[in-house]
């Protein structure tokens, strides 16, 4: 088996006695899409951060690609798309992506190119702050694949698109999988797990599940994700 | 390395595209310093001593806050929109980003410092002994000082409520002190020490002194060093307050 992208092991963090995640352990293998669900304030914003590196952990490991989690080396090879487009509002689209493309030191094709995969191109010339939500959201995974990355963090992308495009993503995501690429995705739409060859069920900062969605509707005995999902928080308290 | 031409360049030219959506930005920025000292003149029209002794170190004045204001709101826009934690996710050194914020605003800087400077000379009758590019440049390093101060001072805001605040707060004192209004010698010993602490106080006397002096004294550039290093100490500052990680 090949050295995992993601190993989180013992992962703890915590703030102002807070406890956002307790004790979390996982790998993901490379060229998975891993799915992390949950209600919202489960710990899942904090989980990502914890990988691209940015949350320092509490206690526990975070490795990423072969290195701690925040290693210098690391930083070209993680996209990361925060909840919040995180893109400035008064340049136009290209204008967003050339910059970033600048420095993440991607080549210069990567503009048009990653412009075309979220069906951004001929919105170029525009002012994001023009755009609407889900075409901000397009704009920050654009952004965010510009470098080619090896891995890629994504906090609830699907947020306010309309079903044809979140297809489209899904495809996109499958694809990038088929390249060797591993894609962490959070969603609260219990339907989006069943894209999703790993499954993570996040409640209050604890881990509920890892495993595929199959075997969690097998174990459960429940035709959807969803009240899979009550069951298996039913089984924790 | 400490310095990547590359991302710094990177940096300003994105913030002056950003500027260069924002018309109205940039008419305030050359039109308010100009109108302020027009408003002097005329304040002053009859009794043109006053004027003439009053009018360089409000020059140093001006422009500073102007950009102090600008650049504070500017770098705490990107804390507070998630931009900034993005590009520290991306392989840029802190410093390049600092550095391409000093540039961007250094440059809007000069053509502001440089605008006033001209029109306050040929037009508003302020006249100096010394040469009338050394009125650009303590206009200009006055600017400079504002932005850097401005990065800095902008690390400690959570809100534009808190950075519109630092400007009372860290410029006025240094205005009430900077030896304008109650000249340094006439203050209590230990505020005459305070002031002797603050940049603007070197500002300000560097342009006092450049209207009398016909040839610049070694003094003189002690001042505008004093205010350079300021600006260094203050970038620096500035650039250790950006956190890539947290705990």
């Amino acid at each position: 088996m090949l050295e995992p992208t993601v190993s989180v092991s013992g992962l703890c963090v915590r703030k102002n006695k807070n406890e956002l995640l307790s004790s979390i352990s996982f790998d993901i293998q490379p060229g998975t899409i891993c799915g992390l669900l949950g209600p919202s304030g489960a710990g899942k914003t904090t989980l990502m951060r914890a990988i691209v590196g940015i949350q320092i952990p509490t206690h526990g490991n975070v490795e990423v690609l072969g290195e701690k989690a925040g290693s210098k080396n690391n930083r070209a090879k993680i996209g990361y798309v925060t909840q919040a487009s995180s893109i400035y509002l008064d340049l136009t689209v290209a204008q967003n992506l050339k910059f970033f493309a600048r420095i993440s030191k991607a080549d210069k094709q990567s503009v048009d190119r990653t412009l075309k995969i979220v069906h951004l191109y001929d919105k170029k010339n525009q002012l994001v702050a023009t755009l609407s939500g889900g075409e901000k959201t397009r704009v920050s995974l654009a952004v965010a694949m510009l470098a080619d990355p090896d891995l890629l963090i994504l906090d609830e992308p699907t947020v306010g698109l309309d079903p044809l495009l979140r297809r489209d993503l899904w495809k996109l995501f499958n694809v990038l999988a088929k390249k060797g690429k591993t894609i962490v995705v959070s969603s609260h739409v219990m339907d989006e797990a069943l894209h999703c060859e790993q499954l993570l069920l996040l409640r209050e900062g604890k881990l509920l599940w890892d495993d595929s969605a199959e075997k969690l509707l097998k174990v459960t005995k429940k035709t959807s994700v969803e009240d899979a999902f009550v069951d298996l928080m039913k089984g924790d308290k | 390395m400490f310095f990547h031409i590359k991302a710094t360049f990177a940096v300003t030219r994105r913030i002056l595209q950003q500027l260069s959506h924002d018309h109205r930005t940039i008419a305030l920025v050359f039109v308010v310093p100009c109108f302020l000292m027009w408003l002097l003149s005329w304040m002053f029209e009859d009794n043109q001593m006053m004027f003439k002794s009053i009018a360089p170190p409000l020059l140093a004045i001006f422009p500073m806050s102007i950009m102090f204001l600008i650049t504070s709101i500017a770098t705490l826009r990107e804390r507070t929109n998630g931009t900034l934690e993005r590009v520290l996710a991306l392989p840029i050194a802190k410093s390049d980003f600092i550095f391409g914020y000093a540039l961007a605003f250094g440059l809007l800087a000069v053509l502001q410092a440089s605008l006033v400077a001209t029109i306050s000379l040929k037009f508003l009758g302020v006249e100096i002994e010394g040469p009338d590019w050394m009125l650009v440049l303590v206009a200009l390093v006055d600017a400079l000082l504002g932005v850097a101060l401005g990065l800095l001072a902008s690390a400690f805001a959570r809100s534009e409520f808190q950075a519109v605040q630092f400007m009372p707060a860290i410029l006025f004192p240094q205005f009430l002190l900077c030896g304008l209004i109650v000249p340094l010698s006439s203050m209590p010993d230990f505020l005459e020490s305070i002031a002797r602490l603050l940049p603007l106080t070197y500002a300000v006397e560097a342009m006092q002194n450049i209207t009398v002096e016909a040839t610049t004294s070694s003094e003189t550039w002690q001042n505008i060093l004093i205010v350079i290093s300021w600006v260094v100490v203050a970038l620096i500052l500035g650039s250790l307050t950006l956190r890539r990680r947290v705990k």
